[in-house]
């Protein structure tokens, strides 16, 4: 497993002008590491609906490179999306899973049968161009600089060590953070969508 | 036009519509009797068509697409609706962007007694959200459509088109 801290580090290297979404508990990483926080964006509402919103980015924004980090407790709750995303076959999308295995938000029960879902495989048979499974940081970091290179839908899976968090909601630590909508109004500006 | 051919609706009247109001994208899982209009839908060139999985999906990737500018709308059925209710509160509602919801009102008549619970539960469900809608049975009644996308532009809300000749009007 990957601390979901170097999966990011990692990727910003790589991430060039990219749109970036992440989600989850694992994703609240990415603005420790994000360099163009403009082409950040905020877009939980929903559990499980995310990854819809971001295939309507990556859509919407065919000239754009679109990445989301995705989490499996989500996806779990929507995985006919694979199938819809793949059935459009955006060019520009790569998505990201950090599978941490467990709800880490609620305390860290495990998802359903956690251990032994290839959600790449899924991904591949569900008609995405590639799909690609890591578990280790150096294979990783190795490989993230040329898949992001190749055309999309591609889907890259990921075993994170999850970071379960047990405190109350109203007593956890809140960062200062952009919300959804202004994460989305200060990327129209930057895109110069009215 | 006779009074027989008035009382139908046409598909042809939808994306009539759907071309006035510069929509780009219809987001959708096509009904039983919806499918003259998903034909006619893929043939036009100016709109792409965006098959979804489950109807929670479209009210996300519509959000999506407001992103980028396009201008998108939800085609589905009232069942399906139903089972969007937390996408629809969290992605359309709460991010507040203009959205038409053509809804397939199934089960619904204006004759006698409605027996289906997808029809009794419709009305209620939408008045739960406080979302507006228009029902619409006919030709005549196509101009609502553009009401309600004038709506949705002014409130930056959701506003739902109720199809209420799911039984004729889409059939060949």
């Amino acid at each position: 497993m990957i601390s979901a801290a170097d999966v990011f580090r990692v990727f910003q290297t790589h991430r060039d002008k990219a749109i970036v979404i992440p989600t989850g508990t694992s994703g609240r990483h990415w603005r420790d590491f994000s360099t163009n926080e403009k082409r950040d964006l905020t877009m939980g509402g929903a559990m499980g609906q995310t990854t819809a919103a971001a295939l309507g980015i990556a859509l919407g924004l065919p000239n754009e490179q679109v990445v989301l980090f995705d989490a499996e407790g989500a996806l779990l709750m929507n995985l006919g999306i694979l199938a819809t995303i793949a059935g459009k076959q955006p060019q520009n999308f790569y998505h990201f899973l950090l599978d941490n295995e467990c709800y880490a938000t609620t305390g860290g029960q495990p998802v359903p049968n956690a251990k032994n879902i290839n959600y790449a495989g899924m991904a591949k048979e569900a008609g995405y161009t590639a799909a690609y499974s890591f578990d280790d940081l150096e294979t990783f970091g190795a490989q993230v600089g040329n898949i992001l290179n190749e055309k999309g839908p591609v889907f890259i899976a990921i075993k994170v060590i999850p970071e379960v968090e047990n405190e109350p909601i109203g007593r956890r630590e809140r960062r200062p953070t952009r919300n959804r909508a202004e994460t989305i109004r200060d990327l129209r500006a930057e895109l110069g969508i009215a | 036009m006779s009074e027989e051919q008035a009382a139908i609706l046409r598909p042809e009247t939808l994306v009539e519509e759907f071309k006035k109001n510069g929509v780009t994208h219809v987001i959708t899982i096509p009904d039983s009797e919806t499918n003259y209009l998903y034909e006619l839908m893929m043939e036009q060139p100016w709109l792409d068509i965006i098959p979804t999985s489950r109807e929670g999906e479209t009210f996300s990737i519509a959000l999506g697409l407001s992103v980028g500018g396009k201008v998108p709308v939800c085609l589905i059925q009232n069942t399906g609706m139903m089972e969007s209710g937390d996408s629809i509160r969290g992605m359309a509602l709460d991010s507040g962007f203009p959205l038409v919801m053509v809804v397939g009102y199934r089960g619904w008549t204006r004759h006698g007694v409605i027996t289906d619970s997808a029809a009794r539960y419709t009305e209620p469900f939408l008045n739960a959200f406080r979302i507006n809608y228009y029902l619409v049975e006919s030709n005549e009644d196509g101009k609502r459509i553009s009401t309600a996308f004038e709506e949705a532009r002014v409130t930056k809300r959701p506003v739902a088109v109720l199809i209420g000749d799911e039984y004729h009007g889409f059939n060949r």
